[in-house]
């Protein structure tokens, strides 16, 4: 299992989306995936994403303008 | 046992897409959505950007109809591919910059592709003939579907029974008579198909997402072509701002934005590499970008508007610091236009 760093900053939705996409395709079942965002559509979109695309979401942190999601790679 | 199909639906996050994405589901099929993303569909941007706005993002929904329907989605980027579609449209433009049709055909190109590559069956679109005046017309479906080159995989659910069986009805994959007949611009038969199917809630008006579609922010694209004497490639940055604060045109050379309110502000401050910017030192107001080629004249001029915008409006002398791509600045004393001074023809 590893764990990877996405940064999405200044990107607005839904770029912050499809970057987390086409990178969740690189990784594996399991894998985390931390998405640093500055939209924070993201926290709707996201969430949403990995909701239909059967990946969890671990955690949603808003802090000082960032939004930051991490994620684990499902099925 | 028969192999269950799959179908690739064309989702926009209005309610067509969403009705005839359902019809196909209803019937057994395996659908998954698919969103190609041109950067010009920013519903959501201004409320990303603008501050009044940040408390309540809002929703992506295309992204909303996939859950709804609990259908997985795939949301493409073709941003670069897109500029084609938009500088060159073989069908042309509609009342603004929309080269609707092309766009359709773009779009249906690209899901072809995707259905090969992904080994799906056929493709969903929720159109319905004689809908939008430009590319959902009865002459316009033939177009669509041979021009993108997904022929008979293509399945207009909502119509289909106005348009000639396609691949999917006549191979008994779906059951032609389980799917409509709607023609034209009410919405009332979508309205009550949503009512059966349990939607109380879906985006108003129906996909209706584009900038390009939009008066303003067309004239503000052309302008944008014409300034750069004619060359009309763009890139997302171009796009973005566009549709952030205030376009004053004062020469052929150059243009100032004008951040209308504090979100607007914090994202041209993103930009301060790219562009001149400029801003009331004495007084209160907003950031400026100076996009262009602009003499030394046209700074002070572009300083007497940056002042304008100010709290400084009415006073006879404000501050205004102007500073360079390179980081360096200088501050110059200007007497601000009067409200009634700037030409209107220099609103873009």
């Amino acid at each position: 299992m590893s764990r990877e760093l996405l940064n999405a900053r200044r990107l607005l939705c839904p770029l912050p989306v499809i970057r987390t996409q086409d990178k969740v395709k690189q990784l594996r079942v399991g894998d985390q995936l931390e998405v640093v965002c500055t939209d924070p559509g993201v926290m709707h979109d996201i969430p949403a994403w990995c909701r239909i695309n059967g990946h969890k979401v671990l955690e949603a942190i808003s802090s000082d303008g960032e939004y930051t999601i991490i994620l684990e790679v499902g099925e | 046992m028969s192999k269950q199909r799959k179908a690739v639906a064309l989702i926009s996050g209005g309610l067509d897409s969403m009705l005839a994405a359902k019809t196909i589901m209803e019937q057994g099929v395996h659908v998954e959505g698919i969103n190609f993303f041109t950067g010009f569909c920013v519903e959501g941007h201004t409320h990303a950007i603008r501050a009044n706005d940040k408390a309540k993002p809002k929703r992506n929904n295309s992204l909303w109809v996939a859950e709804q329907l609990g259908m997985k989605l795939h949301i493409v980027d073709v941003i670069e591919e897109y500029k084609d579609v938009l500088i060159n449209p073989k069908h042309g433009y509609g009342a603004h910059m929309n080269p609707c049709l092309d766009c359709k055909i773009f779009m249906v190109n690209k899901a072809k592709q995707w259905i090969v590559e992904n080994d799906f069956d056929f493709i969903i679109t929720g159109e319905v003939i004689g809908q939008r005046p430009m590319s959902q017309r009865k002459a316009t479906m033939p177009i669509v579907a041979r021009e993108s080159g997904a022929d008979d995989l293509l399945l207009r659910p909502l119509c289909a029974k106005n348009l000639p069986a396609t691949l999917p009805e006549r191979e008994g994959w779906v059951d032609r008579e389980k799917l409509h007949n709607f023609s034209g611009r009410s919405r009332k038969p979508q309205m009550e198909m949503a009512e059966q199917f349990g939607f109380d809630e879906y985006a108003q008006p129906a996909g209706g997402c584009c900038f390009l579609t939009d008066a303003s922010y067309s004239s503000k694209l052309v302008d944008l072509w014409k300034a750069r004497d004619g060359d009309k490639q763009y890139d997302l940055d171009d796009v973005m701002l566009l549709k952030v604060g205030r376009h004053i045109r004062p020469e052929q050379n150059f243009k100032l934005i004008v951040a209308r309110e504090e979100g607007e502000g914090r994202f041209l401050q993103g930009y301060k590499k790219e562009f001149i910017t400029m801003n009331s030192t004495t007084h209160a107001g907003p950031l400026v970008l100076v996009d262009g080629s602009p003499s030394a004249e046209d700074l002070y001029l572009a300083a007497r508007i940056t002042a304008r915008y100010g709290q400084g409006r009415d006073a006879e002398q404000v501050d205004v610091n102007i500073m360079s791509k390179d980081g360096s600045e200088r501050t110059i004393q200007v007497k601000p236009f009067g409200t009634e001074e700037i030409p209107q023809a220099w609103f873009i």
